[in-house]
């Protein structure tokens, strides 16, 4: 699995050279019949493959504008060509966001178009044969829904859109992927990606508990379950036991704790993450989404905190009000849901966050804007808080803080290249190359800035960079969660320090 | 002759109309379930307004991510709006006063048009990645334009064409009283091309010019958690 060459590092503004179907092979696993037949997906390929593709493919048009009105818009104008980091990293063709709308699309033209049913060679229409469909299972499978694409297009075409829709329609064939409709299992059979179950979870927050206090001399508690709380954090599985990301919780839990709120994690909905959005699932996605609703209401909490996680952010922040809403029955003088970071944001403009930034100090830091949170949602009153939000939080603890090229931050963000449901080691080869132009970026900064360390706020990223980076000749570690670092700065009241300190106010 | 050019061009119009009508018809009707605005986006109406004008008028989206294509799409996009206006003298009578002002810009634009769709269709042969997107109908679509612009130049530089006649018959097919058409081969080949992208705009990719409108990513307003966003409810 592992016999390929990283590409040479792509510092921004790099574009390869076109390099014709070499990430052809990349393909991930298929989904085994079970995981597919739980969730109302046949096991295998059906026999009328073909008449169920297209027609479910004319059902999703008449549903979602954003695909109707894309496969029609664009001009070929090419301004999208270099934007998308699998193009970047592999030099695929394929991965040109234009050339995998174009998988999709000359079926559209050929079995929904006047000009693709009478003049096919003109317009590029295709037949849907059983290439066709191979090659949607791979490049479609090669797109981490990032939106970078819809940034720069002249008309905000998405190619997450099509990537979604190409992956529910071979859902409904029985082309399933295994990563993610295993995972969309777990999900409702456990209440959490990891199918970590609630003795464990129990346990695994208590051994928290009795590290934090082992360092700290401050009883912080991490509740499960409790009736009546306040607050109901929906964080994604990772925090609770990979690194960094535990370290994140940690984090979260000390704030909390010093906010002196009352609070509580749900074993019900142990899990922020929502999958189903990248399998195209509206149907999924509410019934997963509709789990949280459920804890919140049997818990009767007044507020719903969402912990570090992009694409989890995006469902809640856009989608849950749509999907399960309303949430009348939380408290309005709070934002539906709010963000963590929102939350320790606030608190540090209050003044009520006491630091020691010096604790970061053997670190200088960049940050890492994650897609879903940067171009699919917002944090905050005002447009773009999601990048000021943050990196303020970042700031507040650390000395040492230096942003990475321009076209790599904000918006322009890269993913880190294993976003979409692609975080999966049957497609490492992809997920190695496409993290290259964020690589290269930090590398950049590395060496003329002497950045050591890169934060990020979302579960994939973390668990993707500790993997990735390694290859990159950095270390596993070398990737930190924001609240991660806060963790680290944060003083408690009352919070014994063995350490000479130097308090220096957020 | 006249009335072969008469039936065609009045198809054209009518395939224009239908064809877009039906075409917005179906954007319009078709639900956006979700909202998928690429943030940062303004959070209210009026700032979506102003995100749009920015996209349609300034092509901002395309600035960003390529100043070549901006420069050659815009020029060729804002040269053509001054020539669009520029023909309604062959509209109007009397003509317009503002009509009548802009007759010069109108001829300079003549040539913006042309470098710009020279531009575009250069960067489609010569850059790789552009060359391995670019389809026969694209093609197509640039010698549609490009005829168009030859031609109407040529009207003017080349071999002029019997403008008062020209109008004569414009008004005659806007009042539905036929005049004869000048024949020289260039008004021949402008007003056949004419009728041809007519034709094929509602079939082909210049569904771009609608569809911006309706993309919901860049239409929405980011305010999804002051505002209930319930479609079909
Ligand atoms: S930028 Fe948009 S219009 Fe241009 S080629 Fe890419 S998808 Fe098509
Ligand atoms: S959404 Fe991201 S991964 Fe997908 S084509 Fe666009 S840039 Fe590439």
């Amino acid at each position: 699995m592992d016999d390929f060459t990283l590409p040479e590092l792509k510092l921004p503004g790099d574009i390869p050279k076109i390099a014709c179907g070499s990430m052809a092979h990349s393909q991930p696993y298929s989904a085994a019949p079970d995981h597919q037949e739980a969730l109302g997906f046949p096991g295998e390929l059906v026999e009328d493959w073909h008449d169920k593709a297209i027609a479910k493919f004319g059902e999703i048009l008449d549903r979602q504008r954003a695909l109707k009105v894309y496969m029609d818009a664009c001009v070929k104008c090419g301004a999208c060509t270099d934007k998308c980091h699998y193009f970047l990293g592999t030099g695929d063709p394929k991965n040109m966001p234009v050339a995998r709308q174009d998988l999709m699309r000359k079926i559209y033209r050929r079995y929904f178009t006047f000009a693709g049913k009478w003049f096919p060679w003109l317009v590029g229409a295709k037949d849907l044969t059983r290439d066709v469909l191979d090659e949607w299972y791979s490049y479609f499978h090669q797109c981490s829904q990032c939106r970078r694409c819809s940034v720069y297009c002249p008309y905000g075409i998405d190619t997450a859109e099509f990537s979604m829709a190409a992956r529910e329609i071979m859902d409904h064939i029985g082309m399933g992927q295994k990563y993610c409709n295993e995972i969309i299992g777990k999900v409702h059979d456990i209440g959490n990606n990891l199918g970590l179950p609630q003795k464990a979870l129990g346990a695994t927050l208590e051994d928290l508990e009795e590290d934090i206090e082992e360092e700290t001399g401050v009883a912080v508690r991490l509740p499960l379950d409790v009736q009546g709380a306040d607050i109901l954090l929906i964080t994604p599985s990772a925090d609770f036991f990979a690194e960094p990301h535990v370290d994140g919780l940690i984090g979260y839990a000390k704030v909390f704790h010093q906010a002196g709120v009352s609070w509580t994690i749900s074993s019900k909905a142990s899990e922020a993450a929502n999958f189903a959005m990248f399998i195209g699932s509206h149907d999924q996605m509410g019934k997963i989404a509709e789990r949280i609703r459920d804890a919140a209401l049997e818990l009767g909490v007044k507020r719903i905190i969402v912990g570090e996680c992009g694409h989890a952010w995006r469902v809640a922040y856009n989608f849950w009000d749509t999907l399960v809403g309303p949430f009348d029955f939380l408290d309005p003088g709070y934002p539906i849901p709010q963000h963590i970071c929102e939350f320790t944001y606030d608190l540090i403009e209050k003044g009520e966050l006491n630091f020691d930034k010096s604790a970061n100090d053997h670190m200088t830091l960049t940050f890492h804007d994650s897609c879903n949170v940067a171009r699919a949602s917002r944090m905050g009153d005002e447009p773009g808080g999601q990048f000021k939000i943050p990196r303020a939080v970042v700031k507040a603890c650390c000395n040492n803080f230096v942003e990475m090229d321009a076209d790599t931050i904000h918006e322009n963000t890269f993913c880190c290249g294993g976003g979409g449901g692609l975080l999966t080691d049957d497609l490492i080869e992809l997920r190695a190359k496409g993290a290259s132009p964020r690589m290269g970026a930090f590398e950049q900064v590395a060496q003329d800035h002497g950045v050591t360390h890169m934060v990020a706020i979302c579960a994939i990223c973390k668990t993707q960079f500790s993997k990735i980076m390694p290859m990159y000749g950095y270390e596993m570690d070398n990737i930190v969660g924001v609240h991660q670092l806060v963790s680290n700065a944060l003083i408690l009241d009352g919070q014994i320090t063995t350490e000479e300190e130097e308090t220096v106010d957020g | 002759m006249t009335a072969a050019y008469a039936i065609l061009l009045y198809a054209g119009a009518l395939i224009l109309v239908l064809g877009l009508a039906v075409k917005i018809k179906q954007y319009a009707s078709t639900p956006a379930p979700l909202k998928i605005p690429t943030t940062p986006a303004p959070t209210t109406t009026g700032g979506v307004v102003l995100r749009m004008a920015r996209e349609v008028f300034l092509f901002q989206s395309l600035f960003r991510a390529n100043k070549w294509i901006w420069l050659f799409g815009w020029m060729f996009h804002a040269a053509l709006v001054l020539i669009l206006a520029r023909h309604l003298r062959y509209f109007t009578e009397p003509v317009w006063d503002w009509v009548a002002l802009i007759q010069p810009f109108g001829i300079y634009a003549g040539f913006a048009f042309v470098a710009g769709l020279a531009g575009l269709w250069v960067r489609r042969i010569v850059v790789e990645r552009i060359r391995y997107i670019t389809g026969p109908s694209d093609h197509l679509m640039l010698a549609i334009l490009m005829g168009i612009a030859a031609s109407g130049l040529a009207m003017k530089f080349v071999a002029p064409t019997d403008i008062v006649a020209m109008k004569a018959f414009i008004l005659g097919l806007l009042y539905f009283d036929w005049q004869p058409m000048p024949g020289d081969p260039a008004v021949l080949v402008h007003l056949a091309l004419v009728a041809l992208l007519m034709i094929v705009f509602p079939f082909s990719k210049l569904l771009h010019a609608p569809g911006v409108f309706f993309s919901p990513t860049r239409n929405q307003a980011d305010n999804p958690r002051d505002v209930r966003y319930a479609p079909g409810e």
